[in-house]
């Protein structure tokens, strides 16, 4: 009784009971790249080859043995939430797909934020975005992942990253985007910077050839290191495998935007917590991300050539129940389509069932959906033709992507590049010049602010600015912003300049007004001048050898850069510290509403803003303890203590959240020390006994006060004078180490 | 009727769902695998007390189609599912027969005691005969069946069944469905014993100092030759079989046992040709035409041997023989694969670069090859060796006609 594939099933089960494998799937971007697309449907539901873009990297997960997937969605949630209930992924065995329906985040870090609310996440887990197309096995990379956070738990993330050919017109021609460039640890393959070229660095659009890279590296980061690989042939795969920490990060640094830009930057210049990245590297196995149009249309030519396997439309998969056939030269027929004898289909096309193809017509490395009509004479190169698209004769199509329901009328002709979005209609002989992106939505009139990542939100609601009140824009949002375009019927309203005689539908025009970003992220083929100029700037610059080997001798060059930022620190000294102490006396005084958590994040974020380390605010934080120690009224040095005792114990365990390592102990020493000689000298007397204090309470270990003592030991006599105070204490400490041990080993 | 019992719906549901993945490879297992399914939707199903056999047939029709459609490269599931068919088919018909009283009443009469003693084991053996060709083998078997004349499998049938018939009418009800679950379990068993079988007759094949060719790899073909290991010594050259390289690990397995074994890439076969005696290989389905699919490559195999007048022997298990017969089969029977298995992406990445123009290489991966039947010597199946040209019979032996094309 199908014993053996029940049984192999419990198995899994058993396994995993205690920690399902689970994934997170972002179903939003966060970018607009796909606008004026999506501004009526979300991203991941766009047909990549006829299957919308979230059943690829579903399949692929359930495929992986991915047990619990859960799936942000944001922009047009209910949308998606639609469509993920009337598909199958829903009834599928040991795969559950939960949506998590969110209308106020407006990055990928809000949903991370989100998510960790939720508390749903219990172990390791995936993290993709919904446009993510892959088949690569996810077992060896979770194992190397769980292997390694066993050794070291600082090892919060995994990044896939896949091999290619390192010249940058191959980067630019496949996905639209710069050259990667990556430093790893070629032993332990830790990722120690990621530097994605322009194409995150949002809208600064200068240039800088691909040669005159900088790289700076910390200088931390070649210490005890035997060699450094920069790397420029690895391709992001986005696929990432973390730990449930980086949840708990990205709540900790509520400014995280993007997980690349912000997240991995952040993690890799913060020396502090020590979280590191690595990396796995896959070469056979396929995995790319649909960012953009160029990406888009790479991608599915790479479906149709069959690198997806088993994500291919001959095989049902998803919303696939379409029962494509495979014949010769990857041209995929779907069942009950019309094919005229004199009509040519070249190779590499997908014909989707029902539609209906004239005579005469001929086509070539497309992709048509289901339902369309293609009439006579009709030449269709390179473009991807959604379903129930009506072509009349003697059209001409050239690396155009056409919507559902869209027609393009008799004799009309889209040069390469064009967008035709939702149910736009090309009047008889017009001819669309290229790059135009044409919708039946107006585009948003207000020239938006704010910054890349918010844009994909806030442009459908024509507003710039981030905290919003959530209702109506919830509200506004899930209209797919059918309320800020003002009528999509009142037709005859359409300028026959833009879409010709009787057509329908408003031209967008470019923002930026240049051409730039045009040809880098449509799907036509890139001008043959353009990579000339991207080859030649290659040799131009010599770019050195993608794997260069740092030894000693290219120390001296990097090392300069990694102390950068000294002289500021003395100026920002007083009010980091003033502003510490405010937050905490702020909890102290019982402020309304706050909490002892939120005094911890806002002194993380001061960290940030000020470019402390720990070790400052566990020092600054003393400082305010102390300070508020002295404030109370004592008559006697007696009462001093008591009332520094009672503080000490009762906010002592603020103060261990920013005791990350015995450095910082030891820095609270020296800050007492300060304290006693400098401000407000009553403590002097008293520096032993709440020394004593501070050890009892757990706030200074053993270790940090050995080695205190041990540094003071040769200080001159001035300084010694809190040594000699506690030299008895000390003296009881190193005697007495061994029954220590066991208590204060943490 | 079919929606009163979804008990096995979810094993359907997860079978269909590693099927269409992929995760399923291997026909024997396959086929095992369907086998042990649809025994699990036959003895699920409630079955009414008229017109059981109209029921079970359409169950394990609609169930056997959405695991056809899932992969319909992989043949031994459609196999399977006519194998099944054609065993309610016939344990239809025998109890019908025999429920008519005077046609076997009367052989009853006389044998029913001595037939009360047979246990279910006989009356499988029973039907395993009535399955099987009439061979010299199956004269020979212990049961004292007379063996009926094959164009007339109902009667036939009936005359056996006669035998096995309890003839208490009350349990008509169950004994269609027991009598099929027997029979799939007996189907199991000769899926389980098909290497034995196969291998039992290796020593009729493999004669001392023969030089073996084979490609790729196959778990029929191993048992066939460490079987003849046993009594001769031989060569072995196994061709590697690219793009998946199964060929490494026969040859890994063949030394393990201690047979000199030569590992050649698939382009060297020609060359090699000339040293060998005999081509054996590993068949993926037999088509009712005699042609054969294999993993790719082995048309060449073929036509080398061809070429030299060497023999080209299959290992096809009854279980790989399929009732249709061959039509486009480089694309329709084909199964592409990621051309990553070919060649890593990053190494042609400029080639498949699309943005600038139209790719400029293709990477074209087929899992099989289709070898007409001309070109093969013989079968060697679990039931003897057979001519390309008798396929046709031990088809219609193990299927019924109305089951070559299920709608």
């Amino acid at each position: 009784m199908a014993k053996k594939g029940v049984k192999a099933v419990t198995e899994i089960a058993d396994d995993e009971v205690r920690v399902p494998l689970q994934a997170v799937v972002l179903a939003d971007s966060f970018t607009q790249k796909f606008r004026p697309i999506t501004l009526e449907k979300p991203k991941v539901l766009l047909p990549l080859v006829s299957v919308p873009l979230i059943d690829y990297t579903l399949e692929w997960l359930a495929y992986q043995g991915v047990e619990e997937c859960f799936v942000f969605c944001c922009a047009h949630a209910n949308q998606v939430t639609n469509h993920l209930a009337k598909s199958k992924w829903r009834s599928q065995p040991n795969f559950s797909v939960t949506p998590i329906e969110s209308h106020d985040c407006v990055s990928a870090g809000d949903a991370l934020r989100l998510i960790e609310q939720r508390g749903v996440v219990r172990g390791d887990f995936v993290l993709v975005s919904g446009d993510t197309v892959s088949n690569m096995s996810l077992k060896e990379v979770i194992k190397e992942h769980q292997e390694r956070r066993k050794n070291d738990k600082l090892a919060v993330m995994t990044m896939v990253v896949k091999r290619a050919k390192p010249s940058p017109s191959t980067f630019h021609a496949r996905l639209g985007n710069d050259e990667l460039l990556l430093a790893i640890d070629p032993h332990s393959k830790q990722l120690l910077h990621y530097d994605p070229g322009r194409e995150y660095g949002g809208r600064d659009n200068f240039q800088h050839l691909p040669s005159q890279r900088n790289v700076l590296l910390e200088r931390s980061a070649l210490n005890d290191r035997p060699s450094v690989q920069l790397c420029t042939n690895l391709q992001d795969c986005h696929i990432d495998i973390c730990s449930p920490e980086v949840l708990d990060l990205f709540t900790d640094n509520f400014d995280y935007q993007q997980i690349r830009r912000d997240f991995v930057k952040g993690l890799l210049s913060d020396e502090i917590m020590g979280n590191k990245i690595f990396t796995y590297e896959i070469g056979r196995e396929y995995a790319a991300r649909v960012e953009n149009l160029r990406a888009y249309d790479v991608v599915s030519q790479d479906v149709v050539h069959r690198w997806t396997y088993p994500m291919v439309p001959d095989i049902p998969f998803g919303g696939n129940t379409s029962g494509m056939r495979l014949e010769r030269c990857n041209v995929y027929k779907g069942t009950g389509l019309t094919l005229s004898r004199t009509s040519t289909i070249g190779e590499n096309s997908v014909l989707g069932s029902g539609t209906e193809i004239g005579e005469g017509t001929i086509i070539k490395r497309s992709v048509i959906g289901r339902g369309c009509r293609i009439g006579k004479n009709v030449s269709i190169e390179g473009c991807h033709i959604w379903d129930n698209v009506t072509i009349e004769d003697d059209a001409q199509l050239q690396y155009s992507v056409v919507c559902d329901g869209a027609i393009v009328k008799a004799g009309a002709v889209l040069k390469p590049g064009v967008v035709l979005s939702f149910k736009v209609v090309i009047g008889p002989k017009f001819v669309v010049p290229a790059y135009s992106k044409i919708s039946m939505m107006r585009q948003p009139t207000e020239e938006d602010t704010s910054d890349e990542e918010l844009e994909y939100a806030d442009a459908a609601s024509g507003r710039a600015d981030s905290p919003r009140p959530f209702l109506d824009d919830a509200d506004s949002r899930n209209g797919s912003a059918a309320g800020e375009v003002e009528d999509v019927d009142e037709s005859g309203d359409w300028d026959p300049d833009e879409v010709g005689e009787t057509g329908a539908g408003y031209r967008w025009s470019n923002r930026d007004g240049s051409q730039e970003e045009d040809w880098r992220h449509s799907v036509a083929p890139i001008p043959a001048d353009k990579i000339r100029e991207l080859v030649s700037a290659e040799e131009e610059g010599e770019i050195e050898e993608a794997d260069n080997d740092f030894g000693a001798a290219a120390r001296d060059s990097i090392a300069g850069t990694g102390v950068e930022g000294d002289e500021e620190t003395e100026d920002d000294e007083d009010d980091f510290e003033k502003e510490v102490e405010g937050t905490f006396l702020r909890l102290a005084e019982g402020t309304a509403g706050v909490q002892p958590e939120h005094v911890v994040i806002e002194v993380n974020s001061l960290k940030l803003a000020y470019n402390k380390t720990f070790a400052d605010c566990a020092g600054a934080m003393f400082k305010a303890l102390a300070n508020l120690a002295w404030g109370g009224s004592h008559a006697s040095a007696k009462e001093l203590l008591m009332s520094t005792k009672e503080i000490i114990s009762k906010w002592g365990s603020l103060l261990q959240k920013f005791l990350k390592g015995s450095d910082d102990e030891h820095e609270i020493l020296l800050t007492f020390e300060e304290v006693c000689s400098e401000c407000h000298k009553e403590f002097a007397p008293l520096f032993s006994q709440i020394l004593q204090v501070l050890y009892d309470k757990d706030i200074v270990s053993e270790d940090a006060i050995l080695a205190w003592a041990e540094e003071k030991q040769d200080a001159d006599d001035n300084d010694r004078v809190f040594l000699k105070q506690s030299e008895p204490f000390i003296q009881w400490l190193k005697e007495a180490p061994e029954e220590d041990d066991d208590e204060d080993d943490e | 009727m079919i929606a009163a019992m979804p008990d096995y719906q979810a094993a359907v549901d997860d079978f269909v769902t590693r099927l269409r993945r992929r995760q399923v490879e291997g026909s024997l297992i396959t086929a095992k695998l369907t086998a042990e399914l649809l025994r699990q939707v036959v003895s699920h199903q409630r079955l009414p007390n008229v017109g059981q056999a109209a029921v079970l047939i359409d169950v394990v029709k609609s169930v056997g189609l959405r695991m056809i459609a899932a992969n319909p490269i992989e043949l031994a599931v459609g196999n399977m599912v006519r194998r099944v068919l054609h065993i309610i088919r016939e344990e239809d018909v025998s109890l019908t027969s025999s429920a008519i009283p005077g046609v076997s009443v009367e052989s009853d009469d006389d044998e029913s005691d001595s037939k009360s003693s047979y246990s279910a084991a006989a009356i499988a053996a029973a039907n395993r005969s009535a399955l099987r060709a009439p061979s010299l083998h199956n004269l020979l078997e212990s049961i004292p069946d007379p063996v009926k004349t094959p164009e007339a499998p109902a009667a036939s049938v009936g005359d056996s069944d006669s035998k096995s018939r309890s003839g208490d009418r009350n349990s008509v009800s169950w004994k269609l469905k027991h009598n099929v679950i027997e029979g799939i379990t007996e189907l199991l068993q000769d899926l389980d014993d098909y290497h034995t079988h196969v291998a039992e007759q290796a020593l009729e094949h493999i004669h001392q100092n023969e030089v073996i060719l084979t490609l790729g790899r196959s778990r029929s073909l191993l048992k066939f030759l460490l079987e003849a290991k046993k009594k001769r010594s031989f060569q072995v050259v196994v061709a590697e079989g690219a793009p998946r390289y199964q060929g490494h690990t026969l040859a890994k397995e063949l030394a393990e046992k201690g047979l000199q074994t030569t590992v050649i890439t698939d382009s060297a076969v020609f060359a090699m040709i000339s040293r060998v005696n005999m081509v054996i290989i590993g068949a993926h389905a037999v088509m009712a035409n005699g042609g054969v699919l294999a993993p790719v490559g082995m048309h060449m195999v073929a036509l080398a041997a061809r070429r030299h007048a060497v023999p080209f022997v299959v290992l096809a298990g009854v279980h790989k023989l399929c009732p249709q017969y061959p039509h486009k089969p480089y694309t329709l029977l084909n199964d592409m694969k990621s051309p990553a298995e070919v060649v890593e992406f990053g190494e042609l990445s400029e080639c498949f670069a699309a943005g600038t123009g139209d790719h400029t290489t293709y990477v074209v991966n087929p899992t099989f090859d289709y070898i007409p039947p001309d070109l093969v010597s013989i079968f060697i199946t679990d039931t003897g060796g057979h001519n390309p040209s008798y396929v046709y019979r031990l088809i219609a032996e193990y299927y019924s006609p109305e089951d070559y094309f299920l709608q």
